[in-house]
C-alpha cells in the first residue's frame, strides 16, 4: 500500500484559500504598521502599500507623548494609565460577582435563584443605550458619577449576566457530590467556595479575564459617559486624538496611536490563545 | 414542579454497631433516605435522631456523619493528605491531633504512600479508599455508604468488599450502605432493609431475607437468577398446579390457610435438583438453555410455556433439549398469597 500522498489538489486548494483568509485580514494591520513608521513626507506620496523608504519611530514617541487631544498635547499615554486603573479592579471585581453568584445558583439553590437568574439574563438582552440616562442620573444621585468608582461599578455591573452565565455553567458541570461532600466536611458558603471552587476554577477564570479584559479596554461608550474628564479610557482619546487635527492629518501619528491602544487585548490574545481553549472546552472533560 | 413525596410512613431504626444495608432498584428511595440522614436533604415531616440527638433540622456536619459517595466526590486541587484532613481543618482541630488521625488512617487503609498525590493520579479504587479515610479520620458515629463501589470494576469490587467489611470489624462503628447489588448487601450487612417505591419491604438479616422473603418482590430481588414463581393452589396439605405439585403440609404457615386458597410457590433455583427418580418427582419440563456459571450451572426448563430456573453443581449440557423430571426441596419453598402478594 501506498501512503497518501501529502500535496493533493484538494489540500492545496485547502491552503491557498487559508493563505488568502489570512492576508486579507491581515492587510489592514499591515497597511497601519507601515504607514506608522514612515514619515509624513512619504505618506503624501500616496502609495499606500509601499514599503517605507526610511523608517522612523517618531510618529510613535509623538502618538505616546505629544500627540494632542483638544487643547492638552500630552499623547495617549494618560488614556492608557486611566484605561489600567479602570479595567484592574472592573475585571477582578466582575469575574468575582460572576463567580459567586454562578456558585450560589448551582449549588445553594436559593428559592428565588431561577427567578433572578432569569432577570439578570434578560438585562443582558436590554441595550446599554437605553439604560444610560436613568444610570447617569442614579449614580449622580449618588455622587458616583463621573468618579474612577462608577465607571468600575458601571463594568462591573454590565459584566455581571455574562460572568454569571460563564461560571454558573462551569459549575453545573462540577458533580453535586463534590459540594455535598464539602458540607458534610464542615464547609460553609464562604470557605467551600474559596478553598474548593474557586481553585477548580483557574480554565474558566482565564477565559473569563480574556473576555472582561477585551470588552473593558475596548469599551468606548460607558468609558465616555461614566468616567469623568480625569479617567477617560484610551479608547477616548484615541478617539480625541485623531479628530484633533491642527492643519494635516498626521496620518503616522494616528495610527501608531490606534496600534498602541490594541496592544493589550492583542497581547492579551497572543499570550492567552491557548488558555483560552482550554478554558472553553475544561467544561467537557473531567477531572 | 410540585413536592413529589418520595418516603412516607418510613420507620427504621438502626442498632449501634450494625451494618445496615438499604437495598432496592432504582428509584426507591433508597438515595433519598441516606442524604435525609445526612442532612443534604430537608425533610418534609418526620424525625430523625442519631445516638438519641435530634437531629432532623441540624446542619450535616453536626450530625456526627461521614459518607461516601459513589463518585468518589474527591477534591481535586487538594492531595490525598490535604483531602484526608479538610473536615478536621474546618473545625479547628489542632494540627498534631490532624496529622495523627491521618496517619492512622492512611494507615489503615494502606494509602501512606500516596499522601502527596493528588486524585487524579489514583486508581479508582485507591480514590474510594480516600473517600473513605476522609469519613473515617471525622470519627463519625455513623457511617453512610451511597453506593460506594458501583463505580469500580468486578475485580476491585469485591476486594474494596472485602476490605469494608474487615473495615466494619475493625471499627465496630454504625454503618448504613446503600446498594441496588444484592451480592453486596448480603454479604456485608448485618440487616438489610430491602426498599421498594420508598417503602421498606422486610428487614432483617441475610439469611432471613433470602431464606424466608416477607413477599414476592424481596424473593424475586434477590438471588440471581431470582425465585421461582409457581401459580397454583392449596388443596388438602398439597401445593397443586398444572405443572407442579408437592407437599407443602410441613410449611410453617404465619396464618392457617383456606383449602383450595389460590397461592404462588415460590422455590429458589439451587433447591430444584434434575436427579429425581420417576416416583419421587415433582414435575416435568424440557430443558431449554443452560448457563455455565464457572462454578455451577443454570439450567432453564420450559414448564408448559413458564421458565423454572435450576442450580446445580452438575454440568447439564447434555439435557439439553430432553425432557427431565425434577424434584423441590419442600421444606424450603415460600408461599405467598396469589393477591396481596405476600407470604402465608
Amino acid at each position: 500500500m501506498k501512503r497518501p500522498a501529502r500535496l493533493s489538489p484538494a489540500r492545496i486548494g485547502l491552503y491557498a484559500f487559508l493563505l488568502g483568509a489570512a492576508a486579507f485580514f491581515l492587510l489592514p494591520l499591515y497597511v497601519m504598521l507601515i504607514t506608522s513608521v514612515k514619515p509624513m513626507e512619504e505618506i503624501r506620496l500616496g502609495h499606500l502599500f509601499a514599503l517605507p523608504r526610511s523608517v522612523t519611530l517618531e510618529p510613535w514617541a509623538t502618538a505616546w507623548q505629544a500627540a494632542c487631544t483638544g487643547l492638552q498635547c500630552d499623547g495617549i499615554r494618560g488614556g492608557f494609565w486611566n484605561s489600567v486603573a479602570i479595567v484592574l479592579p472592573s475585571t477582578v471585581l466582575s469575574i468575582l460577582m460572576g463567580a459567586i453568584n454562578g456558585y450560589a445558583l448551582s449549588f445553594w439553590k436559593p428559592r428565588i435563584g431561577q427567578w433572578f437568574f432569569t432577570v439578570l439574563l434578560l438585562g443582558a438582552f436590554v441595550p446599554y443605550q437605553v439604560l444610560m440616562f436613568p444610570l447617569v442620573r442614579a449614580f449622580a444621585t449618588v455622587s458616583l458619577y463621573g468618579t474612577l468608582p462608577g465607571i468600575v461599578l458601571i463594568h462591573t455591573i454590565f459584566g455581571m449576566p455574562v460572568m454569571t452565565l460563564l461560571f454558573r455553567n462551569y459549575y453545573a458541570s462540577v458533580p453535586g457530590e463534590l459540594f455535598k461532600a464539602a458540607r458534610i466536611d464542615g464547609g460553609g458558603f464562604w470557605r467551600i467556595f474559596f478553598q474548593l471552587m474557586l481553585p477548580m476554577s483557574v480554565p474558566i477564570i482565564v477565559v473569563a479575564v480574556i473576555m472582561q479584559v477585551t470588552n473593558i479596554w475596548n469599551d468606548f461608550i460607558l468609558g465616555l459617559v461614566f468616567a469623568g474628564r480625569e479617567h477617560l479610557p484610551m479608547t477616548v482619546q484615541l478617539n480625541n486624538i485623531i479628530n484633533t487635527t491642527t492643519g494635516e492629518r498626521l496620518y503616522n501619528v494616528n495610527m501608531a496611536a490606534t496600534l498602541l491602544t490594541s496592544l493589550v487585548p492583542l497581547v492579551i490574545y497572543l499570550v492567552s490563545g491557548r488558555w483560552f481553549v482550554r478554558g472553553i472546552a475544561a467544561g467537557a472533560v473531567k477531572g | 414542579m410540585g413536592p413529589v413525596s418520595i418516603l412516607q410512613g418510613l420507620d427504621l431504626e438502626v442498632h449501634p454497631g450494625e451494618f445496615l444495608v438499604l437495598l432496592g432498584p432504582s428509584g426507591c428511595g433508597k438515595s433519598t433516605l441516606l442524604h435525609s440522614i445526612a442532612g443534604l436533604l430537608d425533610v418534609t415531616g418526620g424525625r430523625i435522631e442519631i445516638g438519641g440527638h435530634d437531629v432532623t433540622w441540624a446542619d450535616p456536619k453536626d450530625r456526627s456523619i461521614g459518607m461516601v459517595f459513589q463518585s468518589y466526590a474527591l477534591y481535586p486541587t487538594m492531595n490525598v493528605e490535604r483531602n484526608l484532613s479538610f473536615g478536621l481543618r474546618i473545625n479547628g482541630t489542632p494540627k498534631a491531633e490532624i496529622d495523627k488521625r491521618v496517619q492512622r488512617a492512611a494507615q489503615m487503609l494502606q494509602l501512606t504512600e500516596l499522601l502527596k498525590r493528588k486524585p487524579a493520579q489514583l486508581s479508582g479504587g485507591q480514590r474510594q479508599r480516600v473517600a473513605i479515610g476522609r469519613a473515617l479520620v471525622r470519627q463519625a458515629e455513623v457511617f453512610l455508604f451511597d453506593e460506594p463501589l458501583s463505580n469500580l470494576d468486578a475485580k476491585l469490587r469485591t476486594e474494596l468488599r472485602r476490605e469494608l467489611k474487615q473495615l466494619h470489624k475493625a471499627l465496630g462503628s454504625t454503618m448504613i450502605y446503600v446498594t441496588h447489588d444484592q451480592v453486596e448487601a448480603l454479604t456485608l450487612a448485618s440487616r438489610i432493609a430491602v426498599m421498594k417505591d420508598g417503602r421498606i419491604q422486610q428487614i432483617d438479616t441475610p439469611a432471613e431475607i433470602y431464606n424466608r422473603p416477607a413477599n414476592m418482590f424481596v424473593a424475586g430481588f434477590l438471588g440471581a437468577p431470582g425465585m421461582n414463581f409457581v401459580e397454583g393452589r392449596l388443596q388438602g396439605g398439597r401445593f397443586v398446579s398444572e405443572a407442579l405439585s408437592a407437599d407443602v403440609s410441613r410449611y410453617l404457615f404465619e396464618q392457617a390457610p383456606q383449602d383450595g386458597q389460590p397461592v404462588v410457590l415460590g422455590i429458589r433455583p439451587e433447591h430444584i435438583a434434575l436427579d429425581a427418580a420417576d416416583g419421587e418427582a415433582h414435575g416435568r419440563g424440557t430443558v431449554s438453555l443452560v448457563e455455565p456459571m464457572g462454578a455451577h450451572w443454570v439450567t432453564w426448563l420450559d414448564l408448559q410455556g413458564r421458565p423454572l430456573a435450576v442450580q446445580s453443581v452438575s454440568n447439564t449440557e447434555a439435557l439439553l433439549d430432553r425432557q427431565v423430571a425434577f424434584r423441590i426441596d419442600a421444606a424450603r419453598v415460600s408461599l405467598f398469597d396469589a393477591e396481596s402478594q405476600r407470604r402465608l
